[in-house]
């Protein structure tokens, strides 16, 4: 029982990190139909925004209020370079055939990563994350299971993220701008939306609560690593298809249901094909399970064609 | 008086395929304006063309005077050009009351309220379904709500293409006699229709386009008594 909790704990710790990013692949899918690859070093950055902004000020700090300032500077590094990408490599390419921005997505992921690799300092190995009071340091027990300090920030934060967003889409102008647009641009464009103002503004929300995964992450693992994108991206994209890419709730049930079969696996699973070795090998196996019985995922609706 | 909208020798093209060919006509206040023809006559790529989805390849378009052949689809509905698109495009996935609020986007007043209850005064199945997904609606209740979202925008000229399509004759006749309930509200109305009947019926004026090109004008009257139209889509001998 107790084992099953601290899977459980694990597996929703996990699965926060990974609901954080997927929202960012899901968002730009719904209102542009692209596959964003390059979401991943995004995320990526964010947790290098807040390492630089840590470094730049406050050397040797830990005091807790430093946080909310990483955090910022988190944003400020994700937000601008995705803005930056969507204006320069994909606005030109909005109409061309669905390959050229795919491939795209991808030398922008790599050109991001080796960008932070050569001109970071340090960064050709892991550096160290800083490390807070209040959010790390010595592990919370709750009747036997051990819950790290970073991991209820971590889940927190995807509450808070989650929580702000569903009232952003659904109370504000341009939140009832980005439906209308998801729904169908040309007659979004008809009522007066903005159509590119809003493109900008789904990178921008998908970079905001990737640069507050990329700090979870550091926070929880205690450095950051210019390839740290790659495979969190990954799981993360797995996690919007999984919850039904385009739709927000999805994705953050997708990365819950990720995180917590991954930890399970780990877990539960006997003999060789259990333990960390095999985690990713499951976490796939779940995608095309639900791919083969659910193709629209566990939240997306079945494309109906308009009346 | 110069007109309220004045296209001037449009010429629009897909790729290489000219889809209008230098067309010349023009709305006044208050008028409703009939744009008649079969399929693929060039009447939907033209009003797509004045309300900015598509850019023309040479010719002009103002608008009160003014140019706008060069403005955004987003700005056109805020200098007071409403369309309602072939098809009724209705977002499906949202509610009756999301879609009519969505018309009312570009506007920045407060009296939004008060128009979506004059909307529902016109249309009163909309209100008892303000909540309901709009995809879920029939085609007559779906062309209601796509005008009733174009007139939540308050617009000083209402394009309406094709709204009789699909319709049962019961439902055709109630949404052209909210063409003209418009028109007495003092709504200009630029009407594209195959209907051509229903269309010049309520037409102050009416021009046929065949393959993107004007071959008739003249009051609504005149056309439905020309032999032309009365051969060519009244199917009379």
């Amino acid at each position: 029982m107790t084992d099953l909790l601290q899977q459980l704990v694990n597996g929703l710790t996990l699965g926060s990190l990974y609901a954080l990013i997927a929202v960012g692949y899901t968002v730009v899918y719904g209102i542009v139909q692209l596959i964003n690859f390059a979401h991943g070093e995004v995320f990526m950055i964010g947790a290098f925004g807040a390492l630089a902004t840590w470094t730049l000020l406050f050397q040797g700090t830990t005091a807790l209020w430093v946080l909310p300032i990483m955090i910022l500077g988190a944003v400020v590094a994700s937000v601008t370079v995705a803005v930056v990408m969507e204006r320069i490599a994909y606005r030109p390419l909005r109409g061309a055939p669905r390959l050229a921005p795919l491939i795209t997505a991808i030398g922008i992921s790599v050109a991001l990563q080796e960008a932070v690799r050569l001109f970071y300092p340090g960064a050709k190995s892991k550096i160290p994350f800083p490390q807070i009071d209040v959010v790390t340091g010595p592990a919370l027990s709750f009747a036997g299971v051990t819950v790290q300090r970073a991991a209820v920030f971590t889940v927190g934060a995807l509450l808070m993220s989650a929580a702000l967003l569903w009232w952003f889409v659904n109370h504000t102008r341009t939140g009832h701008g980005m439906q209308a647009v998801s729904e169908d641009k040309d007659t979004a464009r008809l009522m007066g939306v903005n159509v590119d103002r809003i493109i900008v503004i789904a990178f921008a929300l998908g970079a905001f609560l990737a640069a507050i995964a990329g700090v979870a992450q550091g926070l929880l693992n205690a450095n950051v690593d210019f390839r740290m994108g790659f495979l969190a991206g990954l799981k993360a994209f797995t996690a919007a298809v999984l919850g039904g890419i385009g739709n927000i709730q999805g994705a953050v049930v997708g990365g819950l249901v990720l995180g917590v079969a991954e930890a399970l696996a780990v877990g539960f699973i006997p003999g060789q094909f259990g333990g960390s070795a095999w985690k990713d090998v499951w976490a796939f196996a779940l995608l095309i399970i639900v791919l083969v019985f659910r193709p629209q995922g566990i939240l997306g609706a079945r494309v109906v064609d308009r009346a | 008086m110069s007109a309220m909208l004045e296209v001037r020798d449009l010429v629009v093209s897909y790729g290489k395929i000219k889809a209008v060919k230098g067309i010349s006509f023009s709305v006044d206040q208050g008028e409703v304006v009939s744009l008649i023809g079969t399929n693929g006559a060039g009447k939907t790529t033209t009003l797509r063309t004045i309300s900015g989805l598509m850019r023309p390849t040479s010719g002009s378009i103002r608008f009160m005077g003014k140019r706008i052949d060069d403005v955004a689809a987003h700005d056109i509905v805020t200098l007071g050009i409403a369309h309602s698109p072939e098809g009724r495009r209705i977002f499906p996935r949202l509610s009756v009351e999301q879609n009519l609020r969505l018309g009312a986007f570009a506007r920045r007043d407060n009296e939004v309220g008060k128009d979506l209850k004059a909307v529902y005064e016109l249309f009163p199945i909309l209100e008892e379904r303000s909540q309901q997904p709009a995809g879920t609606f029939s085609g007559g209740e779906q062309q209601m709500l796509a005008m009733g979202r174009a007139m939540m925008s308050r617009p000083k000229l209402l394009m309406l293409d094709e709204p009789s399509m699909g319709l049962s004759p019961i439902m055709m006749k109630r949404i052209m006699s909210t063409v003209t309930t418009l028109q007495q509200q003092g709504t200009t109305i630029l009407l594209v229709e195959q209907n051509a009947q229903a269309a010049l019926q309520r037409a102050n004026h009416g021009y046929v386009l065949e393959v993107g090109k004007i071959v008739l004008k003249g009051s609504g009257k005149e056309l439905l008594t020309s032999d032309e139209v009365r051969k060519a889509y009244l199917g009379e001998d």
